[in-house]
C-alpha cells in the first residue's frame, strides 16, 4: 500500500511541474493590466510603470517564472495586491469553509443516491426506478447556480424557513475557536451544540445545491453499475448457492458496483470543487472558489495563482484516494500494475 | 433402472419471458424426473432451453422470466409454489448448481475460501471458528493441491480447472442430493475438460448424488449418463436410457442428431447437418411440434394440439405423431 501511494505520488510530480506552468501563462495571459489597476485611474505614466516595477512585471517573462517558481518551493504564493495579506494564509484559513461544503455535500448526495440507484437496480421499471431516472435527468439539466438561486429564493425569501445566504455564520454568532477549521467540528470540540446548530443551519441550503448537482451521476452510475453486476454470472452463482438476498445485493453484487461508483465520485468530486466558485458567490460563503473570483476582477494575480495551485493539489489528493480506495476494494489491481 | 420415488419430478412445467420484443414462449409442458443417486444428460442445441428450465426449477430465473405453469416436486416439495425462503434454503443445500466459464463466475474480489465460507455459513451450523477448517477440507475433497494456501487466492489468480474445481467444492459443500452441471467444461481446455468431468462423476457416484448434465456433446452425455433427455425449441422431445436412445432414437430430432454424431463425439454447436434453426420462440403461432418445420416426417397430424406424447412414464417416450 506505501509502495501504491509513493508511486501515485511520484507519478503526479509532471503534472504538479505542469500545473505551475499553465498558472503562471494563464494568470499573465488574462486580460487587464494590474500594475494599471492598481496605480488608480489618475495615476500618471510614470506612477503606473512605478508600480510595475515594484510587482515585478517590468522583468522578462523567463525571469518572473523563475521568481515565482522560486517562491513557490518556498511555500510563498505571495501577497494579494488588494487586501494586502499573504495568499497561501488566506488559502489556507478559507480551504475548510470550501471542504466543509463540498464534503458535506457529497455525503448528502451519496446517503440518497446510492439507496436510490440500488433500488432502481433491483426493481427495474417500479416507480423508484423512475423516480430514479427523473431525478438524474433533472440533476443533469438543472444548472447549479439556478438550484442554488432558486433554494434561496424559495426557502429563504418565500418560505422562511431557512437562514438567510450570508455565509457561514449569522453574525449574532462568532465563529468557534480554530481547532480543524470546519465549524461543525470545532463547535463541537468547543461543546457548543447552540453554535452547531447555527453552522449547520447556515450549510443547509448550500450542501443541499452541491447534493443536487451531484446526486445525478453517482444514482445513475449505481443503478448501471448495480444492473450490470446483478446480471453477472458470479451473482447467479451466489444466488445458485442459496445465500440470502442480501447477502448477495450487498456482499457479492454491491461490492463489485462499488468500483465504477468510486471512480465517479472522484470525478463528481472535482465537479464539486469546481463549482464552488458559484456556490460560494450565491451563499456568501468565505471559501476559496468566492477568494479567486473577487481576485480574478481585480487582475490580482497571486491569489488565483494560488487558487489554482491548491485546486491541482486536491485533484491530486482525491485521485491518490480514489486508487487507495480502489485497491482496497479490488485485489486485481495491486497485482496488475 | 427403475426409481419409485424420483428425487426430483418435473410436470408439465413452462416458462416465459416477457421481453420489449415480445414474449419468449421459452419452455412449454416440460415433464421429466431425476431419480436419487441416477446421472441424467440434458442435450440440444444452444437456445433449446436446457438452462433456463433449472433456472426455473431452482427459483434462479431472470425477473423477465415466470414460470407459467406445472410442478416441480423436488424432496416432496413442490418448487413452484414454494416461497423464496424455501427455496434459498434448499439452493446450495438440497441442490446445487454448477455453471460454464468458471472463471468469471466466481466473485472476482473475494478470497475463494470465503466464498466457500459464505456457503457453509448460510446452510449449516458450523461454528464460525470452524469454517476456515472447513472450507480447506472442501477444497481438499475436489482435489485442489495445496488448499491451505488456494484458501487466500482470489479467481484470477487461478486456472479455469482450478475455478471450476472451486464451483465444485462451492455446490457440493454441504452435500446436496442434486447436483446440477450446465455445460460444466465449456470454457476449459481439452485435458482439463476431461478432469472436471471425471471429477464429477467420481463424487456423484462417491456420495450417492444424483446429477444432471447439462451438455452439447452427446458423447460426452454418453459416457457418463444413464439416461438422456433430448430438448428442442423448449420442449422435451424424447427421453430414454443412454444405450435406448443411441440404439433405437424414436424422435425424428433425436435420430438426426446421433446421426450427425458419428461416434457420438461431436459438439451440437457445431452442427451444420440438421437443416432450419429453431423456430423463433417469440412467434404467436408456434406450432404444436416445434420440430416440424425441420422435420421430413411433418404430416398434416403433426399439427394437432395437444402434441401426442408416447409411452408417458415409461422409460423411453417420446413427443411425436410419427415416431421412427
Ligand atoms: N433473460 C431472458 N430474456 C429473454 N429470453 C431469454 C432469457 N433467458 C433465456 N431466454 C431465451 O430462452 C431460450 C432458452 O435459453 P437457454 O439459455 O435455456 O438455452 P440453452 O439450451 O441453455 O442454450 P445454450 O446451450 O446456449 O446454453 C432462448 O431462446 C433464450 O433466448
Ligand atoms: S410430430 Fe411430426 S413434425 Fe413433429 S417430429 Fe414428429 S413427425 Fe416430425
Ligand atoms: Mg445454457
Amino acid at each position: 500500500m506505501l509502495r501504491l501511494i509513493g508511486r501515485r505520488l511520484l507519478a503526479a510530480i509532471p503534472n504538479v511541474i505542469g500545473i505551475v506552468v499553465v498558472t503562471f501563462i494563464l494568470t499573465r495571459a488574462l486580460p487587464g493590466d494590474p500594475a494599471a489597476f492598481y496605480a488608480g485611474p489618475a495615476a500618471t505614466q510614470e506612477a503606473v510603470e512605478q508600480v510595475r516595477a515594484k510587482l515585478g512585471l517590468d522583468q522578462p517573462l523567463w525571469k518572473q517564472f523563475v521568481d515565482y517558481v522560486g517562491d513557490l518551493a518556498r511555500g510563498d504564493l505571495g501577497l494579494s495586491i488588494s487586501t494586502g495579506q499573504q495568499v497561501l494564509d488566506e488559502i489556507l484559513r478559507r480551504l475548510p469553509a470550501s471542504l466543509e461544503l463540498t464534503l458535506l455535500g457529497l455525503v448528502v448526495a451519496c446517503a440518497i443516491a446510492l439507496p436510490l440507484g440500488i433500488l432502481a437496480s433491483t426493481r427495474p421499471g417500479s416507480w423508484i426506478d423512475h423516480a430514479c431516472r427523473l431525478v438524474t435527468t433533472l440533476g443533469v439539466s438543472l444548472p447549479i447556480f439556478f438550484t442554488g438561486l432558486l433554494l434561496a429564493y424559495v426557502f429563504y425569501y418565500l418560505l422562511g424557513i431557512a437562514p438567510p445566504p450570508v455565509g457561514r455564520l449569522d453574525s449574532m454568532y462568532s465563529p468557534p475557536p480554530h481547532f480543524t477549521g470546519f465549524y461543525l467540528v470545532d463547535s463541537l470540540v468547543a461543546g457548543d451544540v447552540g453554535l452547531f446548530l447555527a453552522a449547520g443551519k447556515q450549510m443547509i441550503l448550500p450542501v443541499l445545491t452541491l447534493a443536487i448537482f451531484v446526486l445525478a451521476p453517482i444514482a445513475r452510475m449505481t443503478r448501471a453499475a448495480m444492473l450490470g453486476v446483478l446480471s453477472s454470472d458470479f451473482v447467479r452463482t451466489a444466488r445458485a448457492s442459496g445465500l440470502s438476498s442480501s447477502t448477495v445485493l450487498y456482499r457479492y453484487a454491491f461490492r463489485n458496483a462499488m468500483l465504477p461508483v468510486v471512480t465517479t465520485m472522484g470525478m463528481v468530486f472535482s465537479f464539486m470543487l469546481g463549482s464552488n466558485v458559484v456556490i460560494e458567490k450565491v451563499f456568501a460563503w468565505p471559501g476559496i472558489g468566492s477568494f479567486a473570483v473577487d481576485a480574478l476582477v481585480q487582475s490580482d494575480y497571486a491569489p488565483v495563482q494560488g487558487f489554482v495551485l491548491v485546486m491541482a493539489m486536491l485533484f491530486v489528493a482525491i485521485n491518490l484516494m480514489i486508487d487507495i480506495l480502489y485497491t482496497a476494494i479490488d485485489p486485481r489491481v495491486s497485482i496488475d500494475d | 433402472m427403475d426409481h419409485p420415488v424420483p428425487l426430483l419430478s418435473v410436470e408439465s412445467l413452462g416458462v416465459e419471458f416477457r421481453t420489449r420484443s415480445g414474449t419468449v414462449h421459452a419452455l412449454e409442458e416440460i415433464s421429466f424426473s431425476v431419480g436419487k443417486g441416477e446421472t441424467i444428460g440434458v442435450v440440444g442445441e444452444s437456445g433449446s432451453g436446457k438452462s433456463v428450465l433449472f433456472y426455473a426449477v431452482l427459483g434462479i430465473l431472470d425477473p423477465a422470466g415466470r414460470i407459467t405453469g406445472g410442478r416441480a416436486v423436488f424432496g416432496g416439495l413442490d418448487l413452484v409454489r414454494a416461497s423464496p425462503s424455501e427455496l434459498e434454503a434448499i439452493r446450495g443445500r438440497e441442490a446445487a448448481m454448477i455453471f460454464q466459464n468458471p472463471r468469471v463466475a466466481l466473485n472476482p474480489i473475494r478470497k475463494v475460501g470465503h466464498q466457500i465460507e459464505d456457503v457453509l455459513a448460510r446452510h449449516t451450523s458450523t461454528p464460525s471458528a470452524a469454517l476456515r477448517q472447513r472450507a480447506i477440507e472442501a477444497l481438499a475433497s475436489v482435489r485442489i493441491p495445496d488448499p491451505e494456501r488456494r484458501y487466500d487466492a482470489y479467481p484470477f489468480e487461478l486456472s479455469g480447472g482450478l475455478c471450476q474445481r472451486i464451483m465444485i467444492a462451492i455446490a457440493l459443500a454441504c452435500s446436496p442430493s442434486l447436483l446440477v452441471a450446465d455445460e460444466p467444461t465449456t470454457g476449459l481446455d481439452v485435458t482439463t475438460q476431461a478432469a472436471v468431468m471425471d471429477l464429477i462423476s467420481e463424487l456423484a457416484h462417491k456420495r450417492k448424488m444424483a446429477t444432471v448434465l447439462i451438455t452439447h456433446d452427446l458423447g460426452l452425455a454418453a459416457e457418463h449418463c444413464d439416461r438422456i433427455v433430448v430438448m428442442h425449441a423448449g420442449h422435451v422431445v424424447e427421453t430414454a436410457p443412454t444405450a435406448d436412445l443411441f440404439a433405437h432414437p424414436r424422435h425424428p430430432y433425436t435420430a438426426r442428431l446421433i446421426a450427425t454424431t458419428p461416434h457420438g463425439t461431436s459438439d451440437l454447436r457445431s452442427l451444420a447437418a440438421i437443416p432450419g434453426y429453431l423456430p423463433d420462440l417469440r412467434r404467436g403461432d408456434l406450432p404444436a411440434c416445434r420440430f416440424s418445420e425441420r422435420c421430413d416426417r411433418f404430416e398434416a397430424a403433426c399439427t394437432e394440439r395437444p402434441l401426442a406424447r408416447l409411452d408417458a412414464g415409461q422409460p423411453h417416450s417420446v413427443a411425436c405423431r410419427r415416431p421412427l
